[in-house]
């Protein structure tokens, strides 16, 4: 049903819809709309669910690590701080291979403290084995969280799910969405079940101390599921179309990329204000356009090389540094054409820490620097004051 | 036949008191349980993949997170509705009840979840080498918190464990000791045939931390108890309902000086700090009413 809806209410309902067994979550903006849509679907009587209000972001994610290895499905959803105090979390779900399913509601990470969008607080857990994907709008939002659940839960997968959507620009925005039936749904997403987990009639060990002779197997393990997982994606989401009729998820997007010499790389809801710019600066004549980065852990390697080999100046615009390095999104698209015949120009650019807006003109200004000198790490609108 | 739930084979120090504390609890606990294990000895020395010593089913997940997971696991088991054919056990050292872990266990009392919470107390991080706790007890002589010339070993009591848990205002909070294993079985019994949160502070020496004999474990922990240095009690919904009654109250020396750990306090000059020490004792005899009179 079509409903004109706040980001986080729309997340709510979704996640209700792929009916968990435990919620646990601690309040931060922006994420909180997202818990309290819950909690009121749950003092309403429409969702039966396990409703745990923990005293902590550390103890959410363990809450939910709890009760998926009993059995039973869970969500929670955080931000910023918020997830870096269940950093230490977020790598245990991962070795335990628990399929949670977390909103992460982006937001920049303190000092100073900062409530407003970026993705530093998601880019910084990258490497925690949960795999990642950024929305562009609300609907895709919606409806990465039913493609997410049952990609978490695939006996081939077994890994937990980081739906990351722009803080405030998506939680608190509003959109038409289309919020599916739950029987459709139903179809969808098939209970959870789970092989290993804990039951007195099958008394089994879980989280065990693993040495120098069997850690790394355990991480190689992981790995190669990663490579399996970039097929996966693509066969849940052409299923998701085939069921609900819309095709969202997936890897990556392209846009107005068939033709063009001159392209921007980037995630999340910034990917809308690129479109749209593109649409302006294309009725001029010049060809450039977008590749969205659906899917950003695993790193779809090959389509992203597809998609931008023929380019000739790229442009990767980032919401998130690694300080003292690059973009980090930038590093690994430049890794993609190394020892490559491709040589394209790839600089790199960072935008919108901590909410500065992204206007139109940001967009044009990136295409134009592209046609420049070619850079690593440059800092778009920034404003000219010097802090110390 | 006898078939432990906590099976030999392990790799636990011989006359690890936790080792045997710990098979006290499950197979009293039975079959139907699920086990929460903090990082710490017992889990380390229990779960060496591919081995593993449990019986039951068993998850460890972090240091200090015992108390969420175990909340997570007893709200799936109401979910599936299982909760009452199921006990949950959480479980962890001083460290990771006292320390790193006691938001999530305070988090987990104060919630209500249908958990009992076990302490094993071995008075220092021993996983990790022998570092001081919030439970080391004062004057005792560890790698974080060394006798040296300007040092006594460590420079604080105890912290009131067992009174913290208490305030939350939970069913059951009870000391016991290895020393004492059928007192020690009572209470885990009592303690899982009540609803609600629950915690059992169970002391087990440390032959390697405390630097005392192997064979001498059990006397070590009679001992901790008969000089008042660690007094049995139970307390019911916050309210202290039976004490553990010393027929004779025996000098704390008589504790100390079989651990290396306290030997620095028999020496002369360590006169006052011996003192300190029984004063300690003195305090829970007179606070909890030890003493047969
Ligand atoms: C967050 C975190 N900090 C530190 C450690 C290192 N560590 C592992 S076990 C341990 C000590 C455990 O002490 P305690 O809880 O008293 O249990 P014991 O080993 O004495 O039985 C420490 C410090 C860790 N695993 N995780
Ligand atoms: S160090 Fe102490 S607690 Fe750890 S296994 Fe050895 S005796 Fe047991």
């Amino acid at each position: 049903m079509k409903e004109y809806l706040e980001g986080s209410q729309a997340i709510a309902k979704v996640v209700a819809l792929c009916r968990p067994g435990v919620i646990s979550a601690y309040p931060i903006t922006p994420q909180t709309h997202i818990v309290e849509g819950l909690a009121q679907l749950v003092a309403d009587g429409e969702l039966k669910v396990e409703f745990v209000n923990v005293e902590s972001e550390h103890s959410a994610a363990s809450c939910c690590l709890g009760a998926l290895a009993t059995g039973v499905r869970a969500y929670t959803s955080t931000s910023s701080q918020g997830l870096l105090l269940m950093a230490e979390v977020i790598f245990n779900i991962a070795g335990l291979r628990l399929p949670l399913v977390l909103t992460c509601a982006n937001r920049a990470v303190s000092a100073p403290i900062n409530i407003w969008n970026d993705h530093q607080d998601s880019v910084t857990v990258r490497d925690s084995g949960w795999i990642q994907f950024y929305a562009e709008s609300i609907q895709e939002a919606a409806d990465l969280h039913i493609q997410g659940y049952r990609l978490s839960e695939d006996k081939r997968v077994l890994l937990p799910v980081m739906i990351n959507i722009d803080g405030y620009i998506l939680t608190h925005g509003y959109e038409v969405v289309d919020i599916p039936a739950q029987e459709l749904v139903d179809k969808f997403l098939p209970p959870y079940q789970l092989e290993r987990k804990l039951d007195p009639t099958h008394p089994l060990t879980l989280g065990v101390l693993a040495g120098p002779d069997y850690y790394m197997e355990t991480r190689f393990a992981i790995e190669k599921t990663m490579e399996d997982v970039l097929s996966i994606i693509p066969e849940i989401s052409n299923e998701f179309h085939r069921t609900f009729g819309r095709n969202t998820g997936g890897l990556i997007e392209k846009y107005c990329l068939e033709d063009a010499q001159r392209v921007i790389v980037a995630m999340g809801s910034v990917c809308g204000t690129i479109k749209e710019t593109i649409d302006e600066i294309r009725e001029k004549g010049e060809k450039v356009g977008l590749l969205k980065i659906i899917t950003y852990r695993p790193l779809p390697q090959e389509e992203i090389y597809q998609a931008l080999k023929k380019v000739k100046e790229i442009a990767v615009l980032e919401k998130a540094i690694s300080l003292g390095g690059f973009g980090p999104l930038y590093t690994e698209i430049k890794s993609l054409f190394q020892g490559k015949g491709e040589n394209p120009k790839i600089s790199g650019f960072i935008v919108g820490l901590g909410g500065r807006d992204i206007t139109k003109n940001s967009i044009k200004t990136v295409f134009d620097k592209l046609s420049g000198k070619q850079t690593d790490c440059e800092f778009i609108d920034l404003k000219n004051v010097e802090i110390r | 036949m006898y078939k432990p739930l906590l099976s030999p084979g392990h790799t636990a120090c011989g006359g690890c008191g936790q080792a045997l504390a710990a098979r006290l609890v499950v197979d009293i606990a039975g079959p139907n349980v699920i086990v929460v294990n903090n990082t710490g000895c017992l889990e380390v020395f229990s779960t060496g993949y591919p081995d593993s010593s449990w019986e039951v089913p068993f998850i460890h997940s972090l240091f200090e997170n015992a108390g969420a997971v175990a909340s997570g696991v007893e709200s799936a088991l109401k979910y599936l509705k299982k909760e009452d054919q199921i006990n949950v056990i959480a479980q962890a050292g001083d460290g990771g009840t006292a320390d790193i872990g006691l938001q999530a266990l305070s988090g987990m009392w104060e919630r209500g979840h249908n958990v009992l919470s076990i302490c094993y107390d071995n008075e220092a991080y021993m996983n990790t080498g022998i570092q001081r706790s919030g439970l080391t007890p004062l004057d005792t002589n560890t790698t974080t918190s060394p006798v040296g010339k300007f040092s006594s070993g460590n420079i604080r009591p105890k912290k009131n464990m067992i009174e913290i848990a208490s305030a939350h205002g939970i069913s059951y909070v009870a000391s016991a000791t290895v020393g004492f294993p059928r007192d020690l079985q009572r209470k885990i019994k009592k303690a899982l045939s009540l609803k609600g949160p629950k915690f059992l502070h169970i002391h087990c020496p440390c032959p390697l931390g405390w630097r005392h004999e192997p064979n001498l474990t059990l006397e070590v922990a009679k001992l901790a108890v008969e000089t008042g240095l660690f007094p049995l009690v139970e307390f019911e919904f916050g309210k202290l309902i039976n004490v553990y009654k010393l027929k004779e109250h025996k000098p704390v020396e008589e504790y100390l000086k079989l651990q290396g750990r306290f030997k620095h306090l028999l020496s002369p000059e360590a006169k006052a700090e011996l003192a300190r020490v029984q004063e300690i004792a003195d305090g829970n005899i007179e606070r909890y009413g030890l003493l047969v009179k």
